[in-house]
């Protein structure tokens, strides 16, 4: 849309959506969550009964299947958080930058949190989670700022490849450091692993409650830059001529996509392409108006993650895939579909 | 307006400039070659027991030297081979690439090459228990599949350099992800097979390793080099190419072709070693200067790479430390460098 | 000076993807002599240029040298008499001058070739000519556009062809630049016998430097001939969608085009032509 591609793409007719339109899209939205969060409690690497699952979800452990049950709930619950989050923040980076394809993993946004999460563990002995969290989103931070001011410096400023370049080396760069942090300590390593892949089982809601907080507040901070947002779509000078402060609201914006990302990927590992994904099909749904678009991406965002979830649970039964994969697997290829619109301009 | 110098005079001029030139990049490649010699001699003799000259070269000569036989014959000689041959294919594999695309910091490492030949071979291995030389025949066959699905998906009315390298780091997170994913899932969680498959490691080489990226050598470079120059005028535009008489469209398949063979061969001897097929060029056109192939030199600069870091990982530390790693960790703010230095000169982004 | 090679367009259809852009298009180019090519923006004239370099295949008509259509001779032979200078060519990070210019011998090289005498001769001749034979050790970033520009032009010249091509070669020069490329091309034109083609998009250096003239209007030839035949007010009216008035140009003697706009325009002058 005219918002985030550069000059010459297919230009978007811009419908004026009513109002009405909308809240349709939205309640559409909020439905299928709702319907996506029943499977993934439903359905999952163990075949569960009808009669299993309802006593399951009330609390009743009589036997595996139910305690398979309620073990879900919180895993539901949490894939729904991060799923939200994730949109949010891709919704916001991409508005931020004006940029198609910003993304919290493309831009190794995730692997600066698990650097910083692997420092805090081997050199100064964290084990809270809840210091995790703060460690998670300081990195999430230093390294989005690090990749965005490598991204735009030079002609023609932060271009998608040279963001996407710039993520990707970043990411790599980073990767090599975790790893050579990680290797002699092989019970770290043993553990982390498990993390790096991204994934929401291990779900309690101790955790949740340690990281609700910061997913709050930041998507209370993203939801206020949301206007803002719609002016520096204009670009800087046409938004600094419509009266809006152009740095405050870029601060803002990167502060709540950053405590976002962060916190997420504290709590679920780093799990890319939800906030890729998300934001894009949102914006044909329901325009490119930010106040609409950003509680939006937050509903589809749950949505998609729990989806994905519940996929990867179900298609490698008795085994699951992690959610971290499955989106993989679905992004990467959406990826392309949007890079392939693009009409990029020759080197 | 300058003074105007006959015929005679002017070729004289170009004929000087052109031997100083040439002369200046024979001495520079001549000094490569013999520090990746000196490195690899001494790769041979050092080690937790210093083994001399002499005792190496009764070694290498096929006698049997009690100690030295066993440490520099079968541990330290495969390994030392590897490190040059997979360092030379891999920044050959680089330049190829990086020459191609015009751009420095498109490497079959980030465009998702070297994931695809990773990916086949952690899954051959891992999951179908193959034998080293169906490995490289799948990590070949999956590094070549990945390279046209990655054409095929640029291709839009011709390829834009720009489009593909943004695709290709699509495909390289999906398949990153299979790595990960089969690594996590396999019966036996072994640390070794994971960091060589992860970022590349040189514990354990054997001849049975080598071998088939050495054949796989002997018949890519020279395809390669028969490319170099016709590639290294690609470099002016296709246009100005194809108007001096290079075949673009044929010069770049047999290139990629190449390219991606070695990569992949190498990739399957000693994993993704992380970051030299990226390096190796630019480090190479620092040290022999723009305008003339670098094939050779960035093969050079490779194989020094990967025995210095590999050197490097074993003693250095109180820890062992894959080769992969290493270059990882020093090669990380190098690349970083490169970024800001290509970004800020307004270079070929 | 060699016998001159011909080229000629027959009945040429070019486009991208479903777009046409030339129809049907006939042009000869006469041989040893200077020929421009103008038209708006757009109108296909760097297209048809591309057509006449075998970058582009016709999808209609075809493009023919010395009687031989253009796509079916090799590559490299094709090379040694036809050159062309793109419209913007990049040069490798840190190349040198004299490196630049010696690639231009690459259609005369073998696949195992030494250089030869034949060679240092082209360049050292093509560098002289150019007035770049100072620059021969400098790096290419370092130079100023116009003598880049010269720079390209010398590798263009140490190929040697009897037909050279050039897409826009002013058009990022300012005008002394601009005069001393086109001089250089007169010069080489009438040293050398050399036939020169090239898109201009200044009507007046067109006019001055031009013995043939060929204006394009959307994909169609519109005229060709004499520059002081071709050039009239209606052909700028129609070409170009300019009002204009045409006087014989004080300095060279050809074709002067003087735009008309809404404003300051002197009544008597100021009429603009009834179509």
């Amino acid at each position: 849309m005219s918002t985030t591609t550069a000059p010459g793409s297919a230009p978007a007719v811009v419908r004026r959506r009513s109002v009405s339109t909308r809240v349709v899209w939205v309640a559409v939205a909020i439905a299928l969550t709702v319907l996506v969060a029943l499977a993934s409690v439903a359905f999952g690497t163990r075949v569960v009964g009808w009669h299993d699952v309802v006593e399951g979800v009330t609390g009743g452990d009589a036997n595996v299947a139910q305690a398979a049950v309620n073990k879900r709930v919180p895993r539901t619950l949490l894939a729904l958080l991060v799923g939200a989050s994730l949109g949010l923040a891709g919704a916001v980076m991409q508005g931020v930058t004006r940029n198609p394809i910003a993304d919290p993993g493309i831009l190794g946004v995730s692997t600066g949190a698990s650097l910083a999460v692997v420092t805090g563990i081997v050199f100064f002995g964290l084990s809270a989670p809840s210091s995790y969290i703060w460690v998670a989103i300081s990195g999430a931070a230093l390294s989005a700022a690090f990749v965005y001011t490598i991204g735009s410096m030079g002609r023609g400023g932060a271009t998608p490849l040279k963001l996407a370049l710039s993520g990707a080396a970043t990411a790599a760069a980073l990767s090599s450091l975790v790893s050579a942090l990680l290797l002699p300590r092989a019970d770290v390593m043993q553990t982390f692993q498990f993390w790096q892949i991204g994934g929401v089982g291990g779900a309690s809601y101790d955790r949740m409650g340690q990281v609700l907080p910061f997913l709050v507040a930041g998507a209370v901070i993203s939801l206020l830059a949301a206007r803002g947002l719609n002016s520096l779509a204009l670009g800087d000078d046409v938004a600094a001529g419509l009266g809006e402060r152009v740095v405050v609201t870029r601060m803002l914006a990167f502060v709540g996509a950053v405590v976002l990302c962060g916190a997420a990927t504290a709590v679920a590992g780093p799990i890319g392409f939800v906030g890729l994904v998300v934001p894009h099909v949102c914006r044909l749904l329901i325009g490119i108006d930010h106040r609409w678009l950003l509680p939006m991406s937050a509903i589809v965002g749950a949505a998609l993650l729990t989806a994905a979830d519940v996929v990867g649970r179900v298609v490698a039964r008795p085994e699951e895939i992690e959610v971290g994969i499955v989106t993989a697997f679905i992004g990467a290829p959406f990826f392309i579909y949007i890079v392939r619109r693009q009409k990029v301009r020759a080197l | 307006m300058t003074a105007v110098l006959d015929q005679a005079a002017a070729v004289d001029l170009v004929v000087r400039g052109r031997r100083r030139r040439t002369l200046r990049r024979a001495a520079t490649i001549g000094g490569l070659a013999l520090l990746v010699v000196g490195v690899y001699a001494f790769s041979l003799m050092y080690g937790q027991t210093f083994y001399g000259p002499r005792e190496v070269y009764d070694v290498l000569r096929g006698e049997t030297v009690p100690g030295a036989s066993f440490t520099v014959g079968e541990l330290r000689f495969p390994r030392a081979t590897l490190a040059v041959l997979a360092g030379a294919a891999f920044g050959l594999g680089g330049i190829t690439f990086q020459t191609m695309l015009r751009n420095p910091l498109a490497s079959p490492d980030i465009i998702g090459i070297s994931s695809g030949a990773s990916a086949a071979a952690v899954v051959a291995i891992v999951t179908f228990s193959a034998s080293e030389a169906r490995v490289s025949l799948v990590a070949i066959l999956a590094a070549l599949a990945t390279a046209i699905l990655i054409y095929v998906l640029a291709y839009r009315d011709g390829v834009v350099g720009t489009r593909l390298i943004l695709i290709g780091i699509g495909i390289a997170a999906m398949l990153d992800s299979i790595v990960s994913y089969t690594l996590l899932r396999s019966a036996v969680w072994d640390l070794q097979t994971a960091m060589r498959w992860l970022t590349g490691s040189l514990n354990n080489a054997t001849w049975e390793q080598v071998q088939p990226l050495a054949i796989a050598m002997l018949v890519g470079i020279p395809l390669l080099l028969s490319q170099s120059r016709g590639l290294s005028l690609t470099q002016q535009g296709d246009d100005s190419a194809s108007s001096l008489g290079v075949r673009v469209e044929r010069t770049r398949i047999v290139a990629i072709v190449a390219a991606v063979t070695l990569i992949a061969f190498a990739t399957a001897a000693a994993g993704p070693i992380a970051f030299v097929a990226f390096l190796s060029g630019p480090i190479a056109a620092r040290i022999i200067g723009g305008g003339t192939s670098l094939m050779v030199p960035a093969a050079l600069v490779g194989s020094l790479l990967v025995l210095s870091a590999d050197l490097v990982g074993q003693f250095a530390f109180e820890n062992r430390y894959p080769v992969g790693v290493v270059t990882g960790v020093l090669g990380a703010p190098y690349l970083v460098y490169l970024l800001i230095r290509t970004n800020r000169s307004g270079g070929s982004l | 000076m060699t016998d001159a090679h011909s080229l000629v367009v027959e009945g040429i259809t070019l486009g991208y993807g479903d777009r046409t852009v030339i129809d049907d298009l006939d042009l000869v180019v006469p041989p040893g002599r200077i020929t421009a090519i103008v038209g708006a923006n757009a109108c296909g004239k760097s297209t048809l240029l591309r057509a006449m370099s075998r970058l582009l295949a016709p999808r209609g008509g075809q493009v023919l040298l010395d009687g031989k259509a253009l796509h079916k001779l090799p590559t490299k032979e094709v090379a040694r008499t036809l050159g062309l200078l793109p419209q913007s060519p990049v040069a490798p990070e840190g190349i040198v001058v004299g490196d630049l210019v010696s690639r231009g011998r690459n259609p005369h090289q073998r696949v195992i070739s030494r250089w030869s005498s034949d060679d240092s001769a082209a360049v050292a001749e093509a560098l002289r000519m150019t007035d770049t034979l100072e620059l021969t050790d400098r790096s290419v970033d370092e130079l100023s556009g116009g003598q880049r520009q010269r720079v390209w032009i010398a590798m263009a010249l140490a190929q040697q062809t009897d037909i050279l091509l050039l897409d826009e070669p002013t058009t990022f020069l300012d005008v002394s630049h601009q005069v001393d490329v086109l001089d250089l091309l007169t010069d080489l034109n009438q040293r050398r016998g050399t036939t020169i083609v090239m898109v201009l998009h200044d009507l007046n250096l067109a006019a001055r430097y031009a013995d043939h003239l060929v204006a394009v209007r959307e994909g169609h030839l519109y005229a060709a001939g004499d520059p002081s035949e071709v050039l009239t007010a209606q052909t700028v009216r129609d070409v170009f969608g300019m009002a204009s008035s045409v006087v014989p140009d004080p300095v060279s003697g050809k074709p002067l085009v003087l735009p008309i706009g809404r404003h300051h325009a002197a009544a008597e002058v100021g009429r603009p032509v009834e179509v």
